[in-house]
């Protein structure tokens, strides 16, 4: 593979870790292979600027403010939402030989308005038309497919190409104007010609109507015929061909609206199992249920809750504890959650505590009361995995983001920043003070910027390739070419 | 700073609140604001709004634990919590509390020193906890969260009228206030004695000085 510092040591540890998840994979599923070379988070794995998408200019426009990244299976594709409702995908491009030092740039590909404001006349609201998540399915032909949702509707695309055209009808003169059939003397066979390239998209499906509450998530099932939709207090399964129907799924909404004390904050199918899916929750807790048990999974099959710690207990640990993301590993056999101070790591299989847990920022944790009266504390950042689910990553403020590695313990902070952004330039890891003396490349906590935040970021499913969102720019990281 | 610690008897002081019952109260106040600031185009965060809501249940909780929650008997205690209540409710719009009928009725100074409060600039309505009010019992702060709750459900700005429906709508015109107009019969009558002692000089109430103070406010009413 062009590009990879690995050593010895480290594939010899990834080896052992393929071999240790496959046999001992719970569910009894077949791992995908272990890619080797990832997941070596040593000190020589250092992460370059690539690419910078997004206007410079400092006064941002609401509506270019990215509201969610992600790749496709393959990593050719990355796909951003906005906040005007906005999808634009870029491809990577096909690495050339001539090149060696430089992989595969990402370049616009296709932009395409997804969603529209609404407004609910029966409610007399505005529907955002802000995108919340967008979810690729798998690729199983020539086209792309994927789904991208606002608050009330989700859609699914397909985006296509289009490089030939007919030319030469008979019934149609060259403008596609009719023909009056007296004047044809000939028939001749139409023939496809060259054209310049272009890219569709066009929207191929509207599942809406199913939602009350705002949509946090959408999951497309391993079965790639079903998805699932989640709101505030329902999930909804839906099959890709049907548009006007859905199966609900979970339902916590009280019979009295004035017992509502809990909502779902974010929901996951398996990716292997397409019977299995998690759902996260204000108060920290997750479920994991089986279609399988009932029609309505009101109950669930597990339920992974850590007790709380006393000594730490405030006023806002509920709210610090509500779990903003929750992402199954590629392997299938961990979850990870991000609630507002960390990122936690569970294993299927012990549901009374996680296995890891990794602090953001926890020096945020003595300045609660200010982040709950500006509403920071109320962020929903996301977390992600990488390939082989040995590195984590989330965001946090002031443009940093985090990576952890599970296997060395080591982490990192970065910042996406215009000041880093010369073509390949390693990125500087960064450091928050805490207190007492602040070194010259420190910063200290009153320093943050906290308008500036990190919400979504997307990894490569194969390769040392990250993309961050900070407000209206795109970031594309890549880790060093030798 | 919000860690469990100093718990204080409401009894105990009334002079110098510690620091954190008057920070729990800041929050509790900051926590109402932001589930009252859910007045929207858009509908409200609702995974937002639980959280603030449960946050309140907390500190309500604690605080009736504390005994900070109760109900003040006495006169000296019931004037001290009013005072307590002037400085937080600058956050709580609290217009109807100038109107209501004071609990020493000979005393219109009272009624006075809590108008200015009313004047805040930029206070949102807070008509459905001031009419409840901290002097309340646990049940009507309740009620109050519940309606709320019962507000985002149905989520129609009809509902959040609803919400205040109980409370006059004209007591949010500071003029209407200072009339004593408000309420009719029921305060009517402490209302018009707290606007003769300030505009008028003499606190003698003729027939003649009747029908001027009727002309001012029919001047008010239609200006407005």
């Amino acid at each position: 593979m062009v590009g990879w510092r690995s050593q010895s040591r480290d594939l010899q540890q990834d080896a052992i870790l393929a071999d240790r998840a496959s046999s001992q994979d719970p569910l009894g599923s077949p791992l995908p292979k272990m890619i080797p070379g990832i997941g070596a988070f040593t000190q020589d794995t250092l992460w370059c600027f690539s690419q910078v998408k997004g206007t410079m200019e400092t006064g941002t426009t609401e509506a270019d403010i990215i509201s969610t990244v992600e790749f496709n299976h393959t990593g050719e594709l990355l796909a951003t939402g906005d906040k005007g409702g906005r999808v634009v995908i870029f491809q990577r491009e096909q690495e050339s030989k001539n090149q060696v030092h430089r992989r595969g740039e990402y370049n616009v590909y296709s932009t395409f308005q997804s969603h529209e404001p609404e407004f609910d006349y029966l409610k007399s609201l505005e529907i955002e038309e802000k995108i919340n998540k967008i979810r690729w399915l798998p690729q199983q032909n020539a086209a792309y497919f994927l789904l991208s949702t606002n608050d009330k509707t989700v859609k699914l695309w397909k985006v296509s190409e289009r490089d030939k055209r007919p030319e030469g009808y008979n019934l149609k003169d060259e403008e596609g104007r009719l023909r009056d059939p007296a004047t044809i003397t000939t028939l001749r066979v139409p023939v496809l010609r060259p054209m310049d390239l272009m890219v569709e998209a066009t929207p191929r499906r509207v599942f809406a109507n199913a939602h009350t509450y705002h949509i946090n998530s959408i999951s497309v099932n391993s079965d790639y015929e079903t998805y699932m939709s989640a709101d505030d207090l329902r999930i909804n399964l839906w099959n890709f061909e049907i548009t006007n129907q859905s199966f609900n799924i979970v339902d916590i909404k009280p019979a009295n609206m004035e017992e509502l004390t809990e909502v779902i904050t974010a929901a996951e199918f398996h990716p292997h199992h397409c019977n299995t899916f998690v759902y996260s929750s204000s108060k920290g807790t997750i479920r994991l249920c089986d279609m399988r048990a009932s029609a309505l999974c009101d109950r669930h099959t597990k339920f992974f809750e850590e007790p709380e710690d006393p000594s730490n207990r405030s006023f806002f640990s509920e709210i610090i504890s509500s779990i903003s993301d929750v992402k199954f590993s590629h392997s299938g056999r961990y979850i990870m959650t991000r609630d507002y101070l960390t990122v936690k790591v569970w294993d299927l299989n012990m549901e009374n505590r996680p296995i890891e847990t990794y602090q953001v920022h926890d020096y945020l944790r003595s300045k609660l009361c200010s982040l709950y009266e500006n509403d920071c504390i109320f962020d929903k950042f996301e977390c992600v995995w990488n390939g082989s689910d040995s590195v984590i990553m989330t965001g946090s403020y002031n443009n940093f983001f985090r990576m952890f590695d599970r296997n060395t313990k080591r982490d990192v902070t970065l910042e996406a920043s215009r000041e880093n952004s010369k073509p390949r330039a390693i990125l500087k890891p960064r450091k928050v003070c805490v207190g007492g003396k602040r070194r010259k490349d420190e910063i200290s906590v009153d320093s943050l910027d906290f308008s500036k935040k990190i919400l979504h970021t997307a990894w490569h499913p194969s390769e040392n390739i990250i993309a961050v969102a900070a407000t209206n720019n795109l970031y594309i990281f890549q880790d060093k070419v030798n | 700073m919000f860690a469990r610690g100093l718990k204080r008897k409401c009894a105990e002081d009334e002079e110098a609140a510690p620091a954190y019952s008057l920070q729990r109260q800041s929050l509790l106040d900051m926590s109402l604001v932001k589930l009252q600031l859910c007045h929207m185009l858009v509908e409200p965060n609702l995974c937002r709004s639980v959280l603030i809501a449960n946050t309140v249940r907390q500190i309500q909780e604690e605080m009736t634990q504390d005994g900070s929650w109760c109900v003040p008997v006495p006169q000296t205690a019931g004037r001290a919590s009013r005072d307590r209540l002037v400085s937080t409710e600058i956050l709580c719009r609290s217009a109807r509390e100038g109107a209501r009928p004071a609990h020493d009725p000979g005393d219109p100074a009272s009624e006075l020193q809590v108008v200015p409060a009313a004047q805040a600039p930029g206070a949102p309505p807070g008509g459905v906890w001031d009419g409840d009010g901290p002097r309340e019992n646990r049940g009507s702060f309740h009620k109050s969260l519940d309606q709320i709750f019962e507000t985002l459900e149905s989520q129609s700005p009809g509902a959040v009228q609803e919400l205040f429906s109980d409370v006059d709508g004209s007591y949010y015109d500071l003029d209407a206030v200072l009339t004593g107009m408000v309420g009719g019969a029921k305060s009517g009558q402490d209302g018009l004695e707290a606007f003769a002692a300030t505009a008028a000089p003499s606190p003698s109430a003729g027939c003649k000085s009747d029908l001027g103070e009727l002309d001012h406010v029919v001047e008010i009413l239609v200006e407005t």
